[in-house]
């Protein structure tokens, strides 16, 4: 299986496009979607197993050798990435064949959705910084219609501020990328990390890495450029909002965390200490935000913003523990925030309201959907012995190693404020009674039809099981993790997995 | 339903000007013509599917404003929108048929056909990847154009 690292982007490229000659006909549709979701999984599952077993696949497209050509590599950091984007994209395919209304269907929300899947898996396979923004691209261009379909009022106002910051942060990557080019006179990423390990203007580099930090913040929301998020991304339809918070932030992640092992590297007292101010920042300014918010997605979307500052917290300790819980973290992440405003989709649907005043009692009237919802919930404020709580023990134990106490008090703070937020979404939804103005709500919450509970609950309750299992068993997750980590830290076994030679 | 019945009718089919829907008429198959001409000499000279395929929404485009939207989707046959997945795929199919070969995705393949006596013809993936965007550019400006003449 030479191509199998191409395999993540031509799947969804295939359905995608099969999706579009059936947009006539709804069922054919839905199926394509369905069945190219399912494809997509299979072989991102078995990608996760060929780079477990070979460390580095890497395909020269159309054989074009190394630093002349296209290469995708596929590391086990990027394949644990494609999982989890593939696993995310089937349950939003599920969820949407319930929870997106006929109108956007026509419309080509499939299409766009699987484009965007392409997107994703293609940054987190490419292996030259140009390709990494033409697919970023792709991304945004899909991110940019998923949002705006449906043309509503908010959706517009909230896709506005979106496209704006988003292209603002192509035309930082775009010149980052044309200076690097004129610096080392090459784009793909091995060979760039090859020449800067040798280069000597080291404060151009530094001004280099600012640049690209600037980019990639804020695609990941952070801290001072995450204004976009908290704005747009409670405006589209749950399922594009849901696949929003699960995978684009992190792509930006994803994008820093291979910036700043393989490239950046030289000049780690200050660029990486830099991150983790930034880190700090977006952790306890994410959080304080949620805390005076009135929207059940509202609140998530700050948390996602918190929990981006954790992942680059590993970033900046930067030890291989330290990332292995980054790595560990964006997993648990991806699959708990994905289920929360999935959760937080039925509960719109069946109350037609967000607004946390106005919604309540959930817990006699849809008790299972409060299981539902407590598992992610306490699993995102880091309880034991679920996901989130291994998450923040890595990161936190990693920082107290290397004595930095005030950022690791710092993680276990914002996780209690977490907590704080949490409770109150659960207090004014799930808990306590249908507030009184609204009494007609109560006697007349919708009843969905079998078959669309079914949709809705069969992702919802794979995702919480994943959680349960992560919780219950993270040894094998973690071992993973450590194992990505320490290609992380080892850029030359990148160079010659790619390039073919050593430095 | 020729221009000439529909001249009078409704307010806005009486903008409607002969010389321009007779001249649209002799103009579309030269128009498409010289983009097909575009697209096979692409690959080695200027030209190519995504120049190809803009000429040819030129023409439908022309067409379009001679005449009206029902005509032009009459003529296109296939809704753009389909057309736009039929080149995709197409696309894909071009890059996957270096795999088939056990050569990484996209490798171009080239073929060489004698047609008689001196005369060869080279046929490649490349040329089958260009058809596909033709269609993919032709297919997207024409759900462009199409929608919005159909706004007004």
């Amino acid at each position: 299986m030479i191509s199998l690292p191409a395999l993540p982007i031509l799947i969804p490229f295939g359905t995608a496009s099969l999706c579009l000659i059936s947009l006539k006909r709804p069922r054919l549709q839905r199926l394509a979607a369905v069945l190219g979701a399912v494809a997509h999984l299979i072989c991102a599952l078995a990608l996760l197993t060929a780079t477990c077993r070979q460390g580095y696949l890497v395909l020269q497209a159309g054989d074009w050798p190394a630093p002349f050509g296209i290469s995708l590599v596929a590391d086990l950091f990027s394949s644990l990435m494609i999982t989890l984007a593939a696993i995310t994209g089937t349950a939003i395919t599920f969820y949407a064949l319930a929870g997106i209304d006929s109108g956007r269907e026509s419309f080509g929300f499939y299409p766009f959705l699987h484009l965007l899947l392409m997107g994703v898996c293609g940054c987190f396979l490419a292996g030259d910084l140009f390709n990494l923004y033409v697919w970023f691209e792709v991304m945004l261009m899909a991110s940019f219609i998923l949002l705006a379909l449906g043309g509503e009022r908010g959706q517009l106002e909230g896709g506005v501020k979106y496209v704006i910051l988003n292209l603002v942060a192509s035309a930082f990557f775009l010149t980052a990328l044309g200076i690097l080019y004129g610096l080392v006179g090459t784009l793909n990423m091995a060979d760039i990390a090859r020449h800067l390990q040798t280069a000597e203007q080291s404060g151009l580099v530094s001004a280099l890495a600012m640049l690209f930090l600037v980019a990639f913040g804020i695609k990941a929301a952070l801290f001072p450029l995450f204004s976009w998020l908290p704005a747009s991304y409670h405006t589209p339809p749950v399922a594009v909002s849901a696949v929003f918070a699960g995978l684009l932030t992190k792509v930006g992640v994803y994008a820093l965390v291979r910036a700043f092992t393989l490239l950046f590297i030289r000049d780690i007292s200050f660029t990486h200490e830099l991150i983790l101010v930034l880190a700090a920042m977006t952790m306890l300014t994410g959080v304080l935000g949620a805390v005076c918010q009135d929207g059940f997605r509202r609140i998530l979307s700050f948390h996602i913003i918190s929990q981006v500052g954790y992942m680059i917290m590993g970033l900046g300790i930067f030890t291989p523990l330290a990332l292995a819980g980054t790595v560990f973290y964006i997993v648990h992440h991806i699959i708990v925030k994905t289920n929360l405003f999935l959760v937080s989709g039925v509960a719109h649907k069946l109350r037609s309201t967000e607004d946390l005043n106005r919604l309540g009692g959930f817990l006699s009237t849809a008790p299972f959907l409060s299981i539902l919802f407590l598992i992610p919930a306490l699993s995102l404020a880091g309880l034991p012995p679920l996901s989130g709580f291994w998450a923040k023990f890595f990161l936190i134990w990693a920082s107290f190693e290397e004595k930095r106490y005030l950022i690791g008090a710092l993680g276990l703070l914002v996780g209690a404020l977490t907590l704080i937020s949490m409770t109150k979404i659960w207090l004014k939804a799930f808990w306590g009674t249908v507030p009184a103005a609204h009494p007609e709500r109560h006697a007349h919450q919708k009843k969905l039809p079998p078959g669309k509970t079914a949709l809705f609950y069969l992702p919802m309750i794979s995702l919480a099981l994943l959680t349960l299992t992560i919780g219950l068993w993270p040894g094998l997750l973690f071992e993973l993790a450590q194992q990505a980590a320490s290609q992380l830290l080892d850029p030359n076994r990148y160079i010659q997995a790619v390039l073919g030679v050593t430095l | 339903m020729g221009p000439f019945e529909t001249v009078a009718k409704g307010k806005k089919k009486a903008m409607r000007s002969i010389i321009l829907s007779t001249a649209a008429r002799f103009l579309m198959p030269m128009i498409l013509l010289f983009s097909a001409f575009l697209l096979l000499r692409g690959h080695n000279l200027p030209g190519g599917g995504f120049v190809g395929g803009l000429i040819a929404a030129a023409a439908f485009g022309l067409y379009l404003l001679a005449f009206d939207v029902q005509e032009t989707r009459r003529l296109l046959r296939i809704d753009p929108r389909t057309l736009v997945g039929l080149g995709l795929l197409v696309v894909l199919g071009s890059g996957l048929t270096g795999w088939f070969k056990g050569k990484p995705f996209l490798t171009a393949l080239w073929g060489r056909y004698r047609l008689t006596g001196f005369l060869h013809i080279e046929i490649g993936t490349p040329l089958i990847f260009d058809a596909g965007i033709y269609l993919v550019v032709l297919g997207s400006a024409m759900t462009m154009l199409l929608a919005l003449a159909e706004e007004d």
